[in-house]
């Protein structure tokens, strides 16, 4: 176990490579100037090129990029050009609200998902399958944007059910769990659709075989079989497949952040990109990035821990 | 050998004086099957009757209504598509096809047993083996854990696995196919089932891991005194297994007798022709013999005797009308009107 995690994280080293190669080149390819940013508009030429120099854009991209490297590797991400604070505090700031948010998604998405998927396989081909396709049809093919924005309008705006702006504290008060609920729902709706489907999926498969016929030939109780044999075998395409949901739930986390107003990495990463703030956008990247890794490193420990046959290889 | 007298009778077997009663008797069993192309009746009015302690085999082609049968004294036929359209099957006196859900689920593993044709799936690879085990065990019998898991590796010990105080602990993956039909057995034989179907349990099997496999369960029904019905296509094993036989052709039984009769003295030609397929040694064949023919589609079962398309003595009255059962010597009957035949085996 502890061998498969080490070889797991070793091989992530050269896609945090990428990562952070990838970042750096979009960042070179988007039209503005960061030293003109960084100067004003008022600035003369000169003193535009003397900020030029300063920030090292005056050298090779190949050299700009290994000394972005060198400073990444000793925890240096750099000034914001707009606040002038550190990037890492800044994202520091920013990584516990995301956290937040994506806890308060998945803790309820995911076992609904699974759930929904799980009965509808259970009654496959009657009403409660068609239903639970329906939902997750509905959910699978409406961006996240356009929830965000109704249940905004609705719930938050017509009937003042809970408060849609901006986040008013840790998880635990009243307030906070009041805050992080339409934005945790939003996110969570489009991510119920996928986990149904796959749980629906995997759960259909695994009734087929054979071993559940001598579940059930043992004299078990069919809630016993479909919970300890059908739903418990099903998991293990469902976890992996979550896994390579993580960059959708990421990338709806940055959408989500930003209709709310919620003070994540996302919607720092947006607002840098859109103010040419490019030491803090790579920084942002980097961290969603990173939390890509994250999961999927916990996916694969939890497949392991899963399915007996994978840990011997 | 035969009586003079043929009797015409579709019932129940004739009692035989020093038999012990019937543990299950299966009455004019109908299970149907709605599909997308009509009714499919796939068991169609089999009866037969199984002794304590005693081996019975059904033997037939593949969909001839075999697995069907057993999963219907099993309760697992999925319904739907599955239909109960008729019959009874008495176990230990009591009408399983009248039982809840519920009540089937008490009797399947405690008093009623199955062991399946594929060892590699049929177990959870995700559970330890000993765990498979001990959850049938616990399901039936108020067994702690710790009792539980001794009474598996006693099990295990039972069916002849070597250690079984370690294997008890190793995961479907880390056995071989004949390891884990033993352990399909030990998990079915754990709550001391007073009747074991055994579903083809070693067609998926090599040559000697089928005898042992066998010689096993022979052993094992002896010293247990459990009843044993033996699911094969395979007349060989019944040879060595069975001690009577019901031959099934097209969901209905043709030709039923204890196994020293049906293979000195068939007489149903589609037994017949099973039993002239097997290849000998002591004859020189250039081609195997076969059935010519197949089964019927269910969609299109002939007129009168089902078999009447693939047999050679067919005349106009079996493509007209079914021919019964009918008794032809102490609990021997066919399904032919040609019954007694003598000549077709010269």
């Amino acid at each position: 176990m502890a061998s498969h995690i080490l070889s797991r994280l070793a091989l992530s080293i050269p896609v945090l490579f990428g990562v952070l190669l990838l970042g750096f080149g979009l960042l070179k390819l988007v039209p503005g100037d960061p030293a003109m940013v960084v100067a004003g508009p008022m600035a003369p030429p000169e003193v535009v090129a003397r900020i030029r120099t300063e920030m090292g854009l005056d050298k090779p991209v190949a050299v700009q990029f290994g000394l972005y490297l060198v400073r990444v590797l000793q925890g240096d991400l750099g000034y914001s050009m707009i606040s002038n604070t550190r990037v890492a505090s800044e994202l520091a700031d920013a990584i516990g609200p995301t956290l937040e948010l994506m806890l308060a998604c998945l803790v309820w998405s995911i076992p609904l998902g699974i759930g929904l998927g799980t009965i509808a396989a259970a009654h496959r081909g009657r009403a409660l399958d068609r239903i639970v396709i329906a939902i997750s049809v509905l959910g699978v093919s409406t961006p996240i944007f356009f929830i965000g924005l109704l249940l905004m309008q609705w719930i938050g705006y017509r009937w003042e059910l809970l408060p849609f702006l901006g986040r008013a504290g840790p998880l635990w008060t009243l307030e906070g769990l009041r805050h992080i609920a339409l934005p945790a729902l939003s996110l969570g709706l489009v991510f119920i659709g996928p986990v149904a489907r796959m749980t629906r999926t995997a759960a259909l498969e695994v009734f087929n075989a054979d071993h559940v016929r001598t579940a059930r030939a043992k004299g078990l109780k069919e809630r016993t079989v479909i919970l300890r044999h059908v739903l418990r075998n099903a998991l293990i395409p469902v976890v992996t497949l979550i896994g390579l949901q993580a960059g959708y739930l990421l990338g709806g986390a940055v959408v989500t952040e930003t209709i709310y107003s919620w003070p994540g990495v996302g919607r720092l990463a947006v607002g840098a990109i859109l103010a040419n703030d490019m030491p803090l956008a790579q920084g942002a990247i980097l961290v969603l990035a990173v939390s890509f890794i994250l999961i999927n490193l916990v996916v694969d420990m939890l497949y392991a821990g899963l399915d007996p046959r994978v840990q011997r290889r | 050998m035969t009586s003079d007298g043929v009797l015409t009778l579709d019932g129940p077997a004739p009692d035989v004086a020093p038999e012990p009663a019937p543990l299950l008797s299966v009455r004019d069993l109908r299970t149907h099957f709605r599909t997308e192309r009509g009714l499919y009746r796939a068991v169609d009015g089999v009866s037969f009757d199984v002794r304590p302690g005693r081996t019975l085999g059904i033997v037939g082609e593949s969909g001839c209504g075999k697995s069907v049968t057993s999963l219907s004294i099993m309760g697992l036929v999925p319904e739907p598509p599955g239909i109960r359209a008729g019959g009874e099957i008495l176990f230990e006196g009591e009408d399983l096809l009248k039982k809840s859900r519920a009540e089937m689920e008490a009797i399947r593993g405690d008093r009623i047993a199955m062991i399946f044709q594929e060892p590699m799936t049929s177990l959870n690879p995700v559970y330890r083996v000993g765990d498979q085990i001990v959850e049938g065990l616990r399901r039936h019998r108020a067994l702690g854990a710790g009792a539980a898991r001794e009474r598996a590796v006693e099990m295990l010990r039972l069916v002849r696995i070597p250690s079984p105080e370690t294997r008890v602990d190793a995961y479907p993956h880390e056995m071989s196919g004949g390891m884990r039909q033993r352990v399909m057995i030990a998990m079915a034989l754990a709550c001391d089932p007073r009747l074991l179907i055994a579903d083809e349990p070693t067609t998926a099997l090599d040559v000697t891991i089928q005898a042992q496999i066998l010689d096993l369960m022979g052993d094992l029904q002896r010293r247990l005194g459990t009843a044993i019905v033996l699911i094969t296509h395979d007349l060989g094993v019944i040879a060595e297994t069975a001690d009577e036989v019901v031959v099934m052709y097209a969901g209905q039984v043709v030709e039923r007798a204890d196994v020293r009769t049906l293979f000195a003295d068939a007489q149903h030609p589609y037994t017949l022709g099973l039993l002239a397929s097997i290849p000998r040694l002591d004859e020189s064949r250039s081609r195997l013999q076969t059935i010519e023919g197949a089964v019927p589609a269910p969609n299109a079962m002939p007129k009168g005797c089902r078999f009447s398309p693939r047999c050679p003595l067919a005349d106009s009255r079996c493509l007209r009308e079914e021919p019964p059962l009918r008794d032809l010597g102490p609990g021997h009957q066919a399904r032919c009107w040609y019954a007694p035949i003598e000549e077709i085996r010269a």
